[in-house]
């Protein structure tokens, strides 16, 4: 009565860890070197900006503990340096090295936070878009267009004034970090939502979406435990880019002024407060924040690149 | 001396827990004008074969071994310039989904005449004269009018016809059709090996036709090859070996076919599948699934489990089988009498 | 509450003859392919038009399936046998026309209602790498169905279930961990058959189950369907291009061509006396072996786009026989009296022997 198979599979089944072993993932970061180095400096940096209340030599945010006397003062390298500044200071006389430790950890807070809103909103969109399609596609993917029209710019100026008119400027500073996620992540959830609704719209052609269909299983369930999983492997790809995105974004909103405030900085507004300062020669207030954000921006696209290679192959095989 | 002479060609592919071998000890040959099938499930081998012929198997594969030779020249180790004046000139292919083989912004008479300037020092005038002969060969309506249309405009079998007619545009000496009728309908299909078999016939072209449809095989070729695993394991004429398959993978394919079976009783079907070229069994690669390791007085065959069968000849057809070589050194027995 | 329609029977039906486990009667599909509003809008003549192209893919279906039986629906691409398919499974809705399952209208049910049908109609896919969760291990895939279907079934129960059903159609026990990448064609299509048969129904839908599949492969597959037909008392509604699979497998044969039925009869019938000049073409064009040559008959023309249908009978413009009455009128399906029906005026007429 029963059919007798022999399975392909005679050898035992594979744990996750030996799953994880075997991957491609690993075999593919292994071969090649820059992935690991940036994967290195990357974990360097989050674990620098999460340790900056250990590791950094003050606090920055301390009026007590800037000395006005002490400003400008040059990097260890250049004669006239304090060795209590090993960085040196900027124009009001707080370190620099600690102000960038705390400054990345601002940076690195609002760019996974605007990313996680932006990805919250975008896959709940893009995911009810793709498959309920009709009107409510339609309508979403209107709104996202509208959206994009909007660039991050303006969305800071609009909620910035807003904010500021309606509470003040000093709530505004106080509550800048959420504030800045909100706008970074208000403004860029359309790029999720299209990767997503694009996975979607293949997902949803293939035959298995059709089973649960016809066993009867509801829309909702179909959407988020069958479509979704199956569309992750875009959703990481763009993270790493998005971040590198935020980062950025959020620099440049605090470079014009539209960001983090001076007292509580972030690496965008140090790079703006020591703008004006160049010409009179202390550069290092400017360039050496700007070194470190190119190099963290850096390194996370070209994890984002490395992992776009990965998982790309697979994604043609489906 | 035949046109093309294949002999034991090797192939493998080189994955990173080593290297596997998609050929092993391939051998044909294939006269002026004369159809050859090449038969086989997937996995077994028969596209690379192909493929391998005019070194178009992508990295990480590669010919390991073995000589082709095609007119008196050898093609296994030419350069790829010396290589490329065959290609599409005297030996040209066809292959499965005709949608995916012509270039979507191109329209048909720019990709045919495209074809024809890259071989020969003609106009463009002349080419496109060429190129509607060629399309009256293969009987599509209205072709003036069709050397203008794009693809996607014409239908699944006229597209076939299309690619039939590039490959014809160098009158080449033999065309390797891989499973050229697989995307398309019964009716459809029929029309298109019907196309192929006149040509051939008429134009005296050598046709290797790939495919796993052994009704299509018996209709168009002369003589067939069958491949398991990586390795052919029978040839002959194909009329003799449809009508008495001595191998017993061929024997169990052409059983399980539903035409074999009566009407609404269980299919005879091969246990088990093809294994995995990475993981073949030792011995015989057929050996797990076959019902003649015992001989019908219950003793194994031991040789079975431990060598490769080499060819033995049978008639006008060659198996590599353990079991036909041993009933061959004893007397003939007749293929109906062999147990099931 | 929904409203049971009953169907009334045609006269020509005998009236003791059983009701059909499904009926599908007058059923039209027609897909649009002109996008939404704002694209139908187009400038013609100096004005506003809407403009709407559908690709008619059923036009006017009439099918019956008795309980026990397996009726095969053969056809070629664009015949609409596949859209027949998805319809009844309730994937799609239809443009018109009804579908009845043991007697109540199932077409125009809510979700909600139609909850109890789903358990007893199931579906088996053509592409056995697309109809598995790339995602989920086989024992969720075979667990996710009885759950929905049986909230207050024990843990352990449904356990036992899906055990007893990986037992039956010849599913190792440790292949429940492993992901569907694991497995080649034909095992995915083997767990594709579990999963249908997880929750006991009694009606199946296969559409093209075994023609990814390779030959060896596929007699494994078809004999699995045809062991679980008899242990389980199944009916089935089985979608193929195969025509040799169908007179192996079927007990009546529906033959369709751009959206219509042109002859159905039984197996045994439709391979002796086959009438609809269509069904003629077809079952000659399938390779044999024996041939030495292909000998089919040849068609004139190219197979009609279902974006626009040709008037008459659909299949007029290819037809050997065809004549004026064949360009104007579409041929309602006539029974004979060997049990076959055929929508062809010129077998009507006894024109075609």
């Amino acid at each position: 009565m029963t059919t007798q198979t022999s399975p392909q599979q005679s050898a035992p089944l594979p744990s996750r860890w030996e799953r994880l072993r075997d991957s491609y993932l690993l075999y593919s970061f292994k071969r090649d070197p820059i992935a690991q180095l940036s994967l290195l400096v990357f974990i360097v940096f989050v674990a620098c900006a999460v340790l900056a209340p250990w590791l950094a030599p003050m606090n920055p945010y301390d009026l007590a503990q800037i000395d006005i006397m002490a400003s400008e003062l040059p990097p260890f390298w250049i004669d006239g340096s304090d060795p209590a500044y090993r960085m040196g200071t900027d124009a009001q006389g707080r370190d620099l090295l600690s102000t960038i430790l705390y400054g990345a950890r601002v940076s690195l807070i609002i760019g996974f936070g605007a990313v996680a809103l932006q990805a919250l909103l975008g896959v709940v969109f893009g995911l009810l878009a793709g498959y309920l399609g009709g009107r409510i596609d339609a309508f979403l993917m209107r709104l996202a267009d509208i959206q994009l029209s909007f660039s991050t710019l303006m969305v800071a100026i609009v909620v910035g004034a807003l904010v500021k008119a309606i509470f003040g400027g000093a709530t505004f500073s106080a509550y800048a970090v959420p504030l800045l996620v909100l706008i970074i992540g208000l403004a860029e959830w359309p790029q999720y939502a299209r990767t997503v609704r694009a996975s979607v719209l293949a997902e949803k052609g293939k035959e298995y979406v059709d089973a649960a269909r016809t066993m009867g299983l509801p829309s909702r369930r179909i959407m988020f435990r069958h479509i979704l999983p199956n569309t992750l492997s875009p959703i990481f790809v763009i993270s790493t880019v998005q971040v590198a995105n935020a980062i950025i974004s959020e620099a440049a909103l605090s470079f014009l002024g539209l960001g983090m405030p001076e007292t509580h900085p972030s690496l965008g507004s140090l790079i703006k407060s020591g703008f004006d300062y160049i010409q009179s020669g202390s550069w290092w207030i400017t360039l050496i924040p700007g070194a470190v954000l190119v190099v963290l921006v850096l390194v996370i696209n070209l994890l984002g690149d490395w992992l776009r290679d990965v998982l790309n192959p697979r994604l043609y095989k489906g | 001396m035949s046109l093309l002479e294949v002999n034991n060609l090797d192939v493998r592919f080189a994955l990173r827990r080593g290297d596997v071998k998609a050929l092993r000890d391939v051998s044909f040959t294939l006269d002026r004008g004369e159809r050859l099938g090449i038969v086989g499930e997937s996995g077994a081998g028969k596209s690379v074969a192909a493929f391998s012929l005019l070194n178009l198997i992508a990295k990480p594969g590669y010919i390991a071994g073995g000589s082709i030779r095609f007119d008196g020249q050898e093609l296994n180790g030419m350069s790829d310039r010396a290589l490329r004046r065959i290609r599409g000139n005297r030996i040209s292919m066809i292959f499965q989904d005709p949608m995916m083989t012509l270039n979507p912004v191109l329209s048909i008479g720019e990709q045919m005449i495209e074809c024809l300037k890259a071989h020969r020092r003609i106009g463009r005038r002349e080419a496109r004269a060429i190129a509607l002969r060629k399309l009256e060969q293969v009987h599509i309506p209205s072709p003036e009018a069709r050397l203008d249309q794009y693809p996607h405009e014409l239908s699944g079998g006229m597209r076939q016809r299309v690619i039939i007619a590039i490959a014809l545009l160098l009158d080449p000496d033999i065309i390797i059709a891989d499973e050229p009728t697989t995307a398309l309908d019964v009716t459809i299909q029929a029309e298109i090996m019907d196309l192929l078999l006149e040509l051939c016939e008429k134009h005296n072209v050598g046709l290797i036709l790939i495919t796993h449809d052994l009704g299509v095989v018996s209709q168009v070729t002369q003589r067939m090859l069958v491949m398991y695993a990586g390795r052919v394991i029978e040839q002959g004429p194909t009329r003799e070996i449809i009508n008495d398959p001595q191998h017993p993978y061929t024997q169990g394919l052409m059983n399980a076919l539903p035409q074999m079976a009566t009407p609404g009783s269980r299919l005879n079907q091969i246990p088990g599948s093809m294994p995995s070229l990475d993981n073949l069994p030792s011995g015989c690669a057929f050996h797990p699934r076959c019902g003649f390791v015992t001989r019908p007085d219950g003793s194994e065959r031991s040789a079975c489990r431990t060598r490769v069968p080499e060819f033995v000849a049978s008639g006008n057809c060659r198996v590599a089988c353990h079991m036909v070589a041993e009933m061959l050194d004893q007397e003939r027995i007749p293929a109906e009498e062999t147990p099931r | 509450m929904t409203a049971t329609a009953t169907l009334t029977r045609p006269a020509t039906a005998a009236a003791d003859s059983p009701r059909p486990l499904l009926e599908i009667r007058g059923l039209e599909k027609r897909f649009s392919l002109s996008g939404d509003f704002l694209e139908q809008l187009k400038f013609k003549g100096g004005k506003l038009v809407r403009e709407q192209e559908y690709v008619h893919a059923i036009n006017g279906v009439d099918l019956e399936i008795q309980r026990g039986e397996a009726l095969c629906v053969v056809g070629e691409s664009g015949c609409g046998k596949s859209t027949v398919a998805r319809t009844v499974m309730g994937l799609l809705h239809p443009t018109s026309g009804e579908i009845h399952y043991d007697g109540q209208r199932i077409d125009n049910l809510s979700t909600q209602a139609l909850m109890p049908y789903r358990r007893r109609m199931q579906m088996i896919f053509q592409n056995p790498y697309a109809s598995l969760n790339p995602r989920m291990t086989i024992q969720q895939t075979l667990e996710e169905p009885i759950r929905l279907h049986h909230p207050d079934w024990s843990r352990q129960r449904v356990r036992d279930q899906v055990d007893e059903v990986m037992a039956s159609v010849g599913i190792a026990a440790d292949w429940g961990k492993r992901y569907g990448h694991e497995f080649s064609g034909g095992q995915r299509q083997r767990i594709a058959i579990a999963r249908a048969l997880a929750v006991d129904p009694e009606f199946i839908v296969a559409d093209e189950p075994i023609s990814a599949l390779d030959v060896s492969i596929q007699a494994q597959v078809l004999n699995l369907l045809m062991d679980a037909r008899q242990e389980r008392n199944l009916t089935y509604l089985f979608i193929t291009h195969d025509l040799a699979v169908v007179e192996h497998f079927g007990t009546r044969v529906a033959v369709m061509y751009l959206g219509r039925v042109c002859e159905v009869a039984p197996t045994a019938t439709l391979f002796a006396t086959p009438r609809h000049p269509y069904t003629r073409a077809l079952m000659s064009a399938i390779p044999r072996l024996e041939d030495d040559r292909p000998q089919h008959i040849r068609l004139e023309g190219e197979v009609p786009t279902p974006v626009h249908l040709p008037s008459g009978c659909v299949f007029h413009a290819r037809c050997p026989h065809a004549n004026a009455r064949c360009r104007q009128e579409v041929p309602e399906l006539i029974a004979r009296d060997d049990g076959s029906r055929v929508a062809c005026h010129g077998v009507e007429e006894g024109r075609i022997q």
